[in-house]
């Protein structure tokens, strides 16, 4: 139901608009420029910088007022340029300029300052106060990542209302006040927010600045150019900001389809290993004496023909396998499925590293529930991963959901998450008794009666995962198919790889072909005319091929961009196979075990397109070349597959993005052009329906999880920071992983007689570490949470039994 | 000469003991509580209508109608204003101290007036006294059953909390004052909502009254509106208390009947000038209305009316007297510097705008004026109260800001010549002169 019009007259001239609204964004809709500091349309206003005083004819005569408070009605009148309303913003602006240093000449701000343009645009030209200026300490930091400079802060609020009513960490506030009145930490407590970066993005002045970038360039020297952050699968729309061939920083763009203008620091600073001296810059060939020694591109791509040739002509091509590609463009992984099937001739390809969910599952729902869903929900669904640590702004818009639109939020997850306190219901619960919860659930017993309740209540948004790595993938699969059929159901499935459903869309999962196509489904003519014939068998996924591998039957193993020895929960032998090539940005802990590497371009430094967790296609773009010889994926794999002598003939990323257009179902007619033209938010695929032809239903499996009878359960996730190498190479990120621990409840400690900082043991049978224990009154009794993949810490693999025994 | 008395006359009869339950009980207490738990909202809210009571927080709209504008979403609540700062005003203070079952009394009729179950005082973090004596006669209340659940045997309930603020003029701004009782910055809240009566604490229905105010009503109920109406000629019916400071030979709170006159007030009431020195100038109503002097306003009467006409107001019946021995400019620069340091901070021209005029003050009384300076004042006035006008036109959310422009505009436009010769007599007359005590080189 649209708004009724109303008749609002601003300057003379009557317009007819959508009734509800605030004065400033209908006069900015409708051209008129109302200048501001303090308002941000995604934020509720405040009124406190009166930069947009307009005047409005009222009963009682003209009155001066905030535009930004001041809703429109029927038969407004509006005058936004008389002396009055100049002569006040006039006085505004001086006021902000009283106390303001002036100090734009080594300001990071300077040159794109709203105050600085505002002074120039409206404000007067020579400052009246001839008073001292107000002083403070400058500047100084409230976090590892931004620096608060109070004598530039004007007091606008945006960053304080961001924190508190965005991001739902209010670690900075207001404190004293009149003249004094500053922004500030509390005491001892750091702007420790995992989404700190945007602060300073909104920041209309220089007072909140971002360590990384403090310095580094002058906004009149950078090259911009649009993207799309590829740090989590949520598909945010950024900028990317480079000098003299150094990719500088990210800022946030204004999407209403996903990040509604937000990132979290891990993607607004993640970019810094793109120049990390680590990365590699020419092939890398294992000598004799078992040390890397640089090649060149022909001398290494002419070995890695030879050996994938001798081991398919001695071994069969099932004796290759192929992982990764979850974190390149959808070109590349396109390339690589393309290269597995019709080079090598394998099937044993996978995208995901057994930490994921069924991948037809993924290309089933994927285009099917839409993140604006939650803009509508009545009841939203949360049984996946912590969307704070692993997909911060998808974390943002569910909190918005439940905090500003009134939407019921269950959640389902054995520890606390970052939404709990917004959470409607809030369901604990022991790894592995999942499959009891969600019985219980859907049959609205006892504790679950009002949750099931409000399921009932649609539009429901499900977001679908796995809450950590013990728990079985079946369970998600069965959550998600009691939540398909609630009613006007969205799912939204959570894994965590950025491009995970592009790779899944090209095909990179044993039982996938491009364009969301089974083995054997029909609608795929084009495919098989193109790749010369169609698999007809599915092949192993990652957890077969690492059985494969150490059964001896994979002989031969191509990483792209995949680090499965530090990814995979349960590992990876790559000794074990006779030939290992890896295309990689760094010598990673899989990549530094290869025969061969090769360099690859990363992000910023090759065009392309990415599928985020809506089956959002979207544009990523190239604004620096990258270094040495590093070349894009698809480059590396079309030249291995001339030398292999089946080449794929690809010229450009645009070209192959026309041939997945034109062999993938779902990607039908899906160009760059279309992307970046018709569709600036992205196309969400099938941009038909019926171009889809996999319809994957999942069911409720009653052996969705098993309980376990072990005094301990292990709880294992994924946190923000974390040893992964695009983290560690970031100086800025890096250090902010918070480090292996054991979090255990206040009874289970008590029991074991331990204490915040005691050391325990934990013990699977794929591994055991020593680690400090935190108490955590969130978990439920006999769980042990050890956060995955941090620095130094132990791997147990996906074992849910442990011991914990103390020290 | 001896005027009627209504809400001070426990006090001044029983001087010792008035603050007591005993005592007020003995005099007719609770008997206007017990008596209005029977009545409906209707008659009460018309009742006190009839009574033409005006608040005595300084707006001075009409009691009875502000109750009927409450919206009838529930839980409403009632919130009484004991945050008496404005420089000049402590009539609150008094009442709760030595009559605060009166404002108990009080409450309790305006709670079931507005059939309200939750009430709250809020005090001023510097009045620890009344707040003790205010707590003491709620806890008496509570004891007796006249507070809690089912008040005087009737099943009726009323919770009531006194709460201390934190020492911040700016939570006598009614909106403000729901904010710091809800536990956040004591900031004025944006308009619209317009009225706590739509959207108050916690935005729910809420009444907002002053001390001063409930304490009427006891006497409402008892004596009847007809006999409150008529004790006074004006539209402003009832008595109203004034607190006279400064340069008189009587200073004090006076519970006074309207229609008297400046000349009366200042050299009857108050017993004229100390030292028989000349009077200068007076703050009509609390720190924040424009100033009168004695040629044009000393035999105007002291209503609401005849001072809004005028261009100032009455406002909480604050005055503060100023003899000839006052620098005005001091004295506009002691009024301003308190505005400056009691602004919130929210909006720029206020936090801003009155530090730099108290700067301004400052620097011209300590010999460093500039012959711009006096149009400086005004144009930085201007941008905080548009056009310098009475009722101000404000650039702010709240009138705090404007409230610093008074006494500024009240020094220029009544003792213009008073500036000038502070600025003559600058060591660095006639030039810019600045720098000098500014920068600290000097």
């Amino acid at each position: 139901m649209s708004d009724p019009l109303v008749k609002i007259t601003i300057n003379g001239v009557a317009h007819h608009v959508p009734g509800h609204s605030v004065l400033i964004k209908t006069a900015e809709d409708l051209g008129t420029y109302i200048p501001r500091f303090c308002w941000h349309p995604r934020m509720a206003p405040v009124g406190m910088c009166r930069m947009c005083l307009v005047e409005i004819e009222g009963p009682r005569g003209v009155m001066l007022v905030p535009s930004c408070t001041t809703p429109i009605h029927d038969e407004m009148i509006v005058h936004t340029e008389t002396d009055t309303v100049k002569k006040a913003q006039e006085g505004v602006l001086e006021f902000l300029l009283a106390n303001h240093p002036l100090d734009c000449p080594v300001c990071d701000r300077g040159g794109e300052c709203p105050l600085q343009d505002q002074t120039m645009a409206y404000g007067p030209g020579e400052s009246r106060f001839v008073e001292e200026k107000r002083h403070y300490e400058k500047p100084i930091p409230i976090s590892d990542l931004v620096m608060l400079d109070r004598e530039r802060c004007i007091l606008c609020a945006r960053c304080t209302r961001f924190s508190d009513e965005i991001s739902g960490d209010p670690l900075i506030e207001f404190m004293d006040r009149g003249n004094s009145t500053q922004v500030n930490t509390f005491t001892e407590e750091p702007f420790a927010s995992y989404f700190s970066g945007n602060t300073v993005q909104l920041c209309p002045v220089g007072a909140l600045t971002a360590s990384p970038y403090r310095f580094r360039a002058r906004p009149w020297d950078l090259r911009v150019i649009g993207s799309t952050c590829t740090v989590c699968s949520a598909g945010d729309s950024i900028s990317v900001h480079a000098s003299q061939n150094e990719v500088l920083r990210y800022l946030g763009v204004d999407n209403d389809a996903t990040n509604h203008g937000w990132l979290s620091d891990k993607c607004r600073f993640g970019f810094e290993y793109l120049n990390s001296d680590d990365r590699l810059t020419t092939p890398l060939v294992r000598g004799a004496d078992g040390e890397f020694a640089e090649a060149s591109w022909s001398e290494a791509l002419g070995l890695v023909a030879e050996k994938l040739t001798a081991i398919v002509t001695d071994h069969g091509p099932q004796a290759v396998a192929g992982l990764g590609g979850s974190r390149g463009t959808n070109e590349d992984a396109y390339a690589f499925s393309k290269f597995m099937r019709t080079v090598v001739g394998s099937g044993h390809i996978d995208s995901q590293m057994d930490d994921g969910l069924n991948p037809q599952l993924l290309a089933a729902l994927s285009g099917k529930g839409l993140i604006g869903d939650l803009e509508h929900a009545k009841t939203i669904l949360l049984w996946a991963a912590d969307l704070k640590e692993e997909h911060p702004t998808l974390y943002l818009r569910v909190r918005r959901a439940a905090q500003e639109l009134g939407a019921k939020l269950i959640i389902v997850h054995p520890r606390r998450t970052g939404l709990d306190d917004r959470a409607t219901f809030k369901f604990g619960y022991k790894p592995g008794d999942g499959g009891r919860v969600l019985s219980e659930l859907m049959a609205g017993q006892g504790e679950y009666a009002a949750a099931r309740a409000a399921l009932s209540e649609g539009p429901v948004v499900a977001i679908v995962g796995r809450t950590g790595l013990t728990e079985s993938p079946v369970l998600a699969e069965s959550v998600a198919a009691f939540a398909r059929d609630l009613p006007n159901a969205s799912v939204l499935p959570i894994v965590r790889r950025s491009n995970t459903y592009g790779a899944l869309d090209m095909g990179l999962a044993p039982n996938l072909l491009p364009g969301r196509a089974g083995i054997g489904s029909p609608g795929c003519a084009n495919l098989e005319a193109t790749w010369g014939g169609l698999p007809t068998k599915a092949g192993y996924d990652a957890a077969a091929i690492a059985t494969g591998i150490d059964e001896g039957s994979i002989k031969g193993v191509i990483l792209l961009g995949a680090d499965p020895v530090a990814d995979m929960p349960n590992g990876l032998d790559l000794t074990a196979p006779d030939f290992v090539v890896a295309i990689d940005l760094f010598l990673t802990e899989s990549s530094s075990q290869a025969d061969v590497v090769f360099p690859a371009l990363g992000f910023a430094e090759k065009e392309g397109t990415v599928t985020n967790l809506e089956g959002r296609v979207q544009k990523v773009n190239r604004v620096v070349p990258g270094p040495g010889q590093a070349r894009e994926d698809w480059s590396i794999l079309d030249d291995l597959a001339a030398r292999m002598g089946k080449p794929m003939g690809f010229a450009s990323a645009e070209a192959i993005s026309k041939e997945i257009a034109h062999v993938a179902p779902a990607y039908e007619s899906v160009t760059w052009d279309l992307v970046t033209w018709d569709h600036p938010d992205g196309a969400v695929v099938p941009v038909v329906a019926e171009r889809s032809p996999l319809e994957y239903v999942p069911v409720v499996s009653s052996t969705s999880s098993t309980p376990s009878k072990s005094e301990f359960v292990l709880h294992s996730a994924r946190t923000m920071y974390d040893n992964g190498v695009m983290c560690q190479q970031g100086p800025s990120i890096g250090k902010l992983a918070p480090g292996a621990a054991a979090y255990l409840n206040p009874d289970d400690a008590e029991r074991l007689g331990v204490v915040d900082g005691d050391l325990v043991r934990v013990a699977s049978t794929n591994g055991q570490g020593d680690l400090p224990v935190v108490i955590d009154s969130s978990l439920t009794d006999g769980v042990v949470y050890v956060p995955f993949n941090q620095p130094g810490g132990p791997r147990f693999g996906s074992d849910l039994d442990v011991s914990v025994v103390k020290l | 000469m001896a005027y009627p008395l209504v809400v001070t006359k426990r006090m001044m009869e029983h001087p010792t003991d008035s603050h007591t339950m005993e005592r007020y009980e003995a005099t007719g207490g609770y008997v206007a509580a017990r008596q209005s738990i029977g009545q409906t909202r209707e008659e009460l809210v018309e009742l006190v209508k009839a009574s033409g009571l005006l608040g005595r927080g300084g707006a001075a709209f009409s009691a009875g109608l502000k109750w009927s504008f409450l919206a009838p979403a529930r839980p409403a609540y009632l919130v009484v204003n004991g945050d008496e700062s404005e420089p000049g005003t402590f009539k609150d203070r008094q009442l709760m101290e030595r009559d605060p079952h009166q404002i108990v009394e009080g409450m309790i009729i305006a709670a079931k007036a507005n059939e309200v179950h939750d009430s709250f005082v809020y005090i001023r973090g510097e009045y620890p006294k009344p707040a003790r004596r205010l707590q003491q006669a709620v806890a008496e209340a509570y004891a007796k059953g006249y507070l809690g659940k089912g008040i005087f045997g009737t099943d009726y309930d009323l919770e009531l909390t006194v709460h201390l603020g934190a020492g911040a003029y700016i939570c006598g701004e009614e909106t403000a004052l729901l904010n710091s009782l809800e536990g956040r910055r004591g900031e004025p809240r944006l308009k619209p909502p317009y009225f706590p009566a739509a959207k108050g604490l916690y935005m729910k229905p809420t009444i907002v009254n002053n001390i001063e105010t409930i304490s009427n009503l006891p006497h409402i109920i008892n004596q009847g509106s007809e006999w409150f109406a008529g004790l006074s000629d004006s539209a402003d019916t009832g008595t109203f208390m004034m607190s006279i400071s400064g340069h008189v030979n009587k200073p004090g709170n006076y519970e006074l009947p309207h229609g008297l006159t400046w000349r009366e007030v200042i050299y009857d009431v108050a017993g004229g000038i100390r030292n028989g020195n000349e009077l200068k100038a007076w703050v009509p109503g609390g720190a924040s209305a424009p100033w009168f002097v004695p040629e044009l306003h000393l035999d105007k009467p002291v209503t609401k009316e005849a001072c809004a006409a005028d261009g100032s107001m009455l406002g909480s019946g604050a005055i503060i007297v100023m003899d000839h021995t006052t620098d005005m400019v001091g004295a506009a620069e002691r009024l301003v510097a308190f505005f400056a340091e009691e602004s919130c901070g929210q909006c720029t021209p206020c936090r801003e705008g009155t530090t730099w005029l108290d700067m301004i003050l400052q620097r011209v009384l300590n010999g460093a004026g500039r012959d711009a300076d006096i149009d400086l004042l005004l144009d930085v006035a201007d941008n905080i109260s548009v056009g310098l006008g009475w009722p101000p036109k404000q650039t702010t959310i709240c009138p705090l800001g404007p409230s610093a422009v008074s006494p500024v505009m009240s020094l220029v436009r009544h003792f213009r010549d008073e500036v000038e010769a502070h600025i003559a007599s600058a060591p660095h007359a006639g030039g810019q002169g600045v720098s000098v005590s500014i920068r600290g080189i000097a």
